[in-house]
């Protein structure tokens, strides 16, 4: 779903948007009624975030904004101007590597066809770096916010105790603080 | 579970899909980027029908970065009706509504612009002029005397009205001393994966190559396209590299895809039709069942049950593909777990303007199930006996297998005892009871629910013939090819497209455990259409037998190629080579070998150490077709289908807030037997969605219509998806009997929980609302539905 | 601006609107982001107020103490709107503005006849809650107004509070809720209470006759039952895809007398009144 375009075109229907996403600046010229997911997607490549309903319910469209989980469909792009966006490719350690989340959630097979996974992972990072010792209650109410239709969530819950179980057993921060 | 008899099979291993999940790194359809790619949006009828009288492209036209409107006169005059499971040619089905729109949400033109906002802005501006017509939204109106017609040309609504009767059913009636009825309904819901269907697609007019890449999950998905386009098989090439979001079923996309060549290949650009959610929901053509059961059953009274009589009432929407078919799935194990001697069966498919479905996993098997479960509870009830106690008084006895039910289908294997023995050594049953008689005395309503209820599994799609004469589809094969290049790296294929079952973990792991050597070294690829073996796609609960059986027989071949080059190679007769982890050695002096490294060298370089007739190189593939298959029906309309039954027992206690109709599932247990696992992580996480599925369905989910025949849970907002917090903690009690039919003694395992779960969440329920002396016997069993049901019982009995 | 162009619009959060623009029901022309105003994000205690900014973000409502503390009814609806992730961006002033009948934040604002201030131009005003919400979807604000904060009163005393709702999933919009809040006298009876029911009718509203009844009373839960019930005798209650009309009636009785049981139990010290969803 894309929203509607000014009926009575300004001389610039594109506005100047610059970005910090994963720690890189970048400077767009898109339309302003460009969704954030769309513009990671189309602008910058990072196909991570997923449109799911794009009307803010299935959640598959998460990033995070300043640490904290969004729906990336609910926000044009020049509202994300100033705030450090990180998307899945922003907490993947380097190529070929997992964190200690996305290591955990394939220890539990906590996904199966893979769409919901990078907003579940980046739920997890979040959710982590807030409470490194959630109890099973505060893993399903941080992650009830995110849809998956395969798994039924318990290889999810079981993936994100997991995590925080080896992160506090490894004695060092998880992957994002604020 | 097993013993270890496998060195990789049953063990836990990682599934490697999951690696580029995590990282984001799928490659989902919205994820291809061709150069040059052009948007669709579609313009859709709001009406529930209407003669399509003008379409007006020319504002739209002008519109910026629009390139082309396409209407469904053009698209008819250019392509062929979409293939048809059934006879009914005055039935057609295209992309594009021609002339007459059907369902409110029917696709009527489309817009391709250079960018998807461009394509919805210019579709907005598209002036369609619409006379509507008459409808019909209920199945069973749909086939009353002087009902609406949907399609005019067809002189009826009913597309299928077939009754079987296997065995002497009236007999069995008039003999037996009791008797009841009971109707059910499995309201309109389906699987509504997060990703909606997608395709991208483009035409090389010089090679003549339709090149595909789409969310898909379909048998013969490349032939259809093709023949629907005009254009050889062969010029279509369908990647099956494409991750799929999540289908169960749905993602058939004959009509997206067929849409989209079109245009690809009118302008010349690569197309891009991603199915935005409202879309999908009112016009996908990804509906579910909307089944009406009347069941009646001759039982005694040990509430062992003789005999059944069902008609089953589909509302298959404005058109139909295969969706008659999941009226004929179910003959394949239309008495369940039980011992029902004679069945009568009619099974009666309606179109109505309504959104069409096409095929649902389980493919008419939840819904029967829910009709089988819901009638065993009665029975119990009638006679006051445990409904647990009546099941297993009906379920077939191990030492009975294989065991032949009335509809001519053999179930393979079983253990369905030993396996509810199981989960109540787990789980006392006595004192469930008692946690439910404490719950009642806190003032709460509360039930046990049990389902016990089979997975036909291996896609044996004899339903086809059996409901279609003019079908004598027999093969329903699928294929693995393996090669050993010169260098000695393992690549085996697999050739069609997954949606998270894990298949290129379960091809590595069976060729794996067959050639001994660590699954994590051998490659899985996917080609494409045109270099690809036959596959039947996922589909019927088969991989796991049908694409495990092909990867073990490939597997085998190898292996054998592999010690006869040693044996000749060695000098020694082929019966003292003896194969082992990669390598072959003597069986009489082990220190004479070729090692893997020896044997690549051989078949890649060394033909003349090779033996006569052994072509060089080391590729091998094998096609398989279903074990037990075969067979056409007899003209008594019986017929052996799907070769292998899993099992499942579900056990549930449920309790319900009387006074606001909330009900909270508190205990869930479920035992399953789907013979050898090959990879425990993906059985547990797949009978875990199901579960999460069957919730939804059993309770949230429903593609509700108002009376003027407008959608009204279109977005995720009224179409309620389980969160996490709907689904309980649920505990698994495995149990393996194997299938004498398949390589490893696997079943399939690809509907598991979603079969059930509904039964037994609508057993829990009325067993829950029995002291108040009501039932309910309708999907979903919504909070506002059980809290005025509850209230109007308890006004009855002059409040509590 | 939005003086300036009458298809502009004010986005906070957007948790609400864009997906009503995605849909395309909502087609403004122009947006103005808000939420870039520092002076409209605030929590304030104000005497007996607190003040609470439009563009304040609902999950810092959520954490805040001074909200804990002073306005305990608030903080105990705000975890029920929809999800964590929703929480991030929307704001106490869009939720308000938006006036969705099941709204969890106009259900409090009525409960505690809380006021809105709003901006048009040069003017600022206010507006009572109970003038606020007009439909489904419907404020008092005049075109080109701004809502700009809410402050809530604070009562003193012996206060507790009860909120809950009904929805078909956890956090769905409830299509029930009842928030009651009750101050007790030294003799143990209620000597201020407010009773409001959300998500059945076009806006929300308070069961003042049951207010009445109940005032100076012991709040002996049959009589709560019997003046709860009489208060929405009358009412036209909704019937949608989600419940029947009874069952929002029905039901608006049950959790209005539920809410009064929490809020006299927490007033009393006995337990906390714990936040329900049911």
């Amino acid at each position: 779903m894309h929203t509607l375009t000014r009926k009575e075109k300004p001389k610039e229907s594109h506005m100047r948007i610059e970005l910090t996403v994963n720690g890189a600046e970048h400077t767009l010229d898109i339309e302003p009624r460009t969704t954030l997911l769309d513009c990671l997607r189309d602008h910058l490549g990072l196909t991570g975030a997923h449109a799911g309903c794009e009307h803010g319910v299935c959640g598959a469209c998460t990033v995070l904004v300043d640490g904290v989980a969004v729906r990336s469909c609910l926000m044009f792009t020049p509202q994300a101007e100033g705030a450090a966006i990180t998307t899945i490719e922003g907490v993947t350690p380097g190529p070929g590597e997992l964190s200690p989340v996305q290591d955990a959630f394939c220890e539990t097979h906590g996904m199966q066809c893979g769409y919901c996974t990078p907003a579940m992972v980046l739920v997890a990072h979040a959710l982590l770096a807030d409470n490194p010792e959630p109890t099973r209650e505060q893993i399903v109410e941080a992650i009830s916010g995110n849809i998956c239709r395969c798994t039924g969530y318990a290889q999810i819950v079981e993936a994100i105790a997991l995590a925080a179980e080896r992160i506090r057993g490894a004695n060092r921060p998880p992957e994002l603080r604020k | 579970m097993s013993e270890a008899r496998h060195r990789y099979v049953s063990s836990d291993r990682r599934v490697r899909e999951d690696r580029r999940f995590v990282v984001g790194k799928g490659k989902f359809v919205a994820d291809i980027d061709l150069p040059n790619t052009k948007h669709i949006a579609l313009v859709t009828c709001p009406h529930a029908a209407a003669r399509i009288k003008s379409i007006d492209k020319r504002a739209a036209l002008k519109m910026p970065g629009v390139h082309y409107v396409v209407d469904g006169r053009e698209l008819a005059e250019a392509t062929l009706p979409l293939m048809t499971g059934l006879d009914t040619p005055n039935v057609p089905r295209r992309p594009l509504a021609v002339d007459v729109a059907r369902y409110s949400g029917e696709w009527v033109a489309a817009v391709v612009a250079n960018t998807r906002a461009q394509a919805e802005d210019a579709a907005e501006a598209i002036d369609v002029s619409y006379e509507p017509l008459p409808f019909v939204l209920d199945a069973e109106q749909a086939i009353a005397p002087g009902a609406v017609l949907v399609h005019q040309a067809h002189g009826s609504n009913v597309l299928l009205d077939r009754t079987f009767v296997w065995g002497d059913v009236d007999k069995d009636f008039k003999d037996s001393p009791r008797k009841l009825s009971l109707r059910v309904k499995w309201a309109r819901s389906s699987t509504v994966p997060i990703e909606t269907f997608g395709v991208v697609t483009t035409w090389d007019p010089w090679r003549e190559i339709l090149d595909v890449y789409a969310s898909i999950q379909m048998p013969r998905y490349a032939d259809q396209i093709g023949a629907a386009l005009k254009i050889p098989s062969s010029s279509v090439r369908v990647h099956y590299d494409v991750d799929v979001g999540g289908s169960y079923g749905v993602k058939r996309g004959i009509k997206n895809t067929v849409l989209a060549g079109y245009l690809a290949r009118r302008l010349g650009v690569p197309i891009r039709l991603i199915e935005d959610r409202l879309e999908n929901m009112r016009g996908g053509d990804a509906h579910g069942p909307e089944r009406l059961f009347d069941v009646d059953v001759a039982f005694d009274d040990n509430g062992v049950v003789r005999s059944m009589k069902m008609r089953a009432l589909e509302n298959l929407g404005a058109y139909a593909g295969r969706s008659p078919f999941q009226l004929g799935k179910p003959i394949g194990s239309i008495v369940g777990p039980y011992k029902i001697r004679s069945v009568q069966y009619r099974a009666i498919a309606v179109v109505t303007n309504k959104t069409t479905q096409d095929a649902v996993r389980g493919f008419g098997q939840g819904p029967t199930n829910l009709a089988l479960e819901r009638v065993i509870d009665e029975v119990a009830n009638v006679l006051n006996l445990d409904p647990l106690e009546v099941r297993r008084r009906n379920l077939i006895r191990h030492e009975e297998f294989p065991y032949m039910i009335p509809s001519g289908t053999t179930y393979d294997s079983g253990d369905y005892h030993t396996v509810i023995d199981k989960v109540l050594a787990d789980t006392n049953y006595a004192e469930l009871k008692k946690e439910r008689d404490r719950l009642r005395a806190e003032g709460k309503l509360a039930g046990i629910g049990i389902a016990a209820c089979l997975e036909p599994s291996g896609g044996n799609a004899t339903f086809e013939a059996l409901l279609n004469p003019a079908i004598t589809t027999s093969t329903f094969m699928d294929s693995c090819r393996i090669v050993v290049d010169g260098m000695g790296a393992i690549t085996a294929t697999m050739h069609t497209t997954s949606s998270g079952q894990g298949h290129e973990t379960l091809v590595g792991t069976v060729i794996g455990e067959v050639l001994q050597i660590d699954p994590d070294t051998i490659r899985v690829a996917r080609p494409d259409s045109l270099n690809s073996l036959p596959s039947g796609t996922p589909v019927g609960s088969r991989m796991a037998i049908m694409l495990g059986g092909a990867a073990f027989h490939a597997a085998q071949k190898l292996k054998a190629k592999l010690t006869a080059i040693a044996a000749h190679d060695l000098g020694i007769p082929p019966e003292r080579a003896v194969y082992k982890d990669g390598n072959v050695f003597d069986r009489n002096a082990p220190q004479n070998k070729r090692t893997w490294a020896d044997l690549v060298q051989i078949a890649h370089r060394n033909i003349h150490r090779m033996p006569d007739g052994c072509e060089p190189g080391l590729a091998v593939s094998h096609i398989y077709d279903v074990p037990t298959g075969g067979t056409l029906p007899t003209p008594d309309g019986r017929v052996q289908m799907y070769p292998c039954f899993a099992f499942e027992f579900h056990l549930i206690l449920l309790s319900i807030d009387p006074d606001l109709g909330v009900p909270e599932i508190v205990r869930y247990r479920l035992g399953h037997d789907c013979g050898t696992q090959i990879n425990p992580k993906i059985v547990r996480g797949m009978t875990m969605g199901g579960i999460a599925h069957g919730i939804g369905a059993a309770l949230h989910e429903e593609f509700a219509y108002n009376d003027e025949g407008q959608l009204i849970a279109q977005t995720f907002m009224d179409y309620l998806l389980p969160s996490s917090h709907e689904v309980p903690a649920i505990k698994i009690i495995d149990h393996e009997t194997p299938s004498p039919h398949t390589v490893l003694g696997q079943k399939g395992s690809g509907e598991s929980g979603y079969l059930g779960a509904p039964a037994a969440i609508a057993n829990a329920v009325n067993d829950a609302l029995k002291p108040l002396g009501v039932s309910i016997n309708t999907l979903p069993l919504k909070v506002s539905k059980l809290g005025d049901l509850i209230a109007e019982a308890r006004a009855k009995k002059g409040g509590k | 601006m939005l003086a300036d162009d009458e298809n502009a619009r004010v986005i906070a959060g957007g948790q609400t609107l864009v997906p009503m623009m995605a849909m395309r029901l909502a087609r403004p022309t122009q947006l103005i982001d808000i939420t870039r105003i520092a002076t409209l994000s605030y929590i304030r205690g104000d005497g007996d107020t607190v003040a609470i900014g439009a563009t304040t973000r609902q999950c810092a409502v959520e954490r805040d103490k001074l909200v804990a503390t002073k306005l305990p009814l608030l903080a105990q609806a705000i975890p029920f709107i929809g999800h964590t992730a929703t929480r991030a961006r929307g704001t106490i002033g869009g939720s308000l503005a938006n006036a969705d009948p099941a709204a969890e934040l106009s259900l409090i604002a009525l409960a505690l006849d809380a006021t809105l201030s709003y901006r048009a131009g040069s003017k600022t005003a206010d507006i009572p809650a109970q003038e606020f919400f007009v439909g489904p979807m419907t404020t008092a604000l005049p075109s080109g107004a701004c809502l700009t904060g809410v402050r809530f009163p604070v009562w003193p005393g012996k206060v507790g509070v009860g909120f809950h709702e009904v929805n078909a999933r956890r956090s769905d919009f409830a299509f029930v809720s009842a928030a009651a809040q009750v101050e007790l006298a030294d003799d143990g009876k209620a000597k201020r209470i407010a009773i409001g029911v959300g998500g059945i009718a076009d806006c929300p509203f308070r069961l003042k006759s049951a207010e009445q009844q109940l005032l100076g009373t012991t709040l002996d839960p049959a009589k709560v039952n019997e003046a709860v019930r009489a208060a929405l005798a009358d009412v036209e209650a909704l019937a949608d895809l989600h419940a029947s009309a009874d069952y929002r009636r029905r039901v608006a009785a049950t959790l209005a007398a539920r809410a009064i049981a929490d809020a006299h139990a927490h007033a009393q010290g006995k337990a906390q009144g714990k936040p329900h969803a049911h």
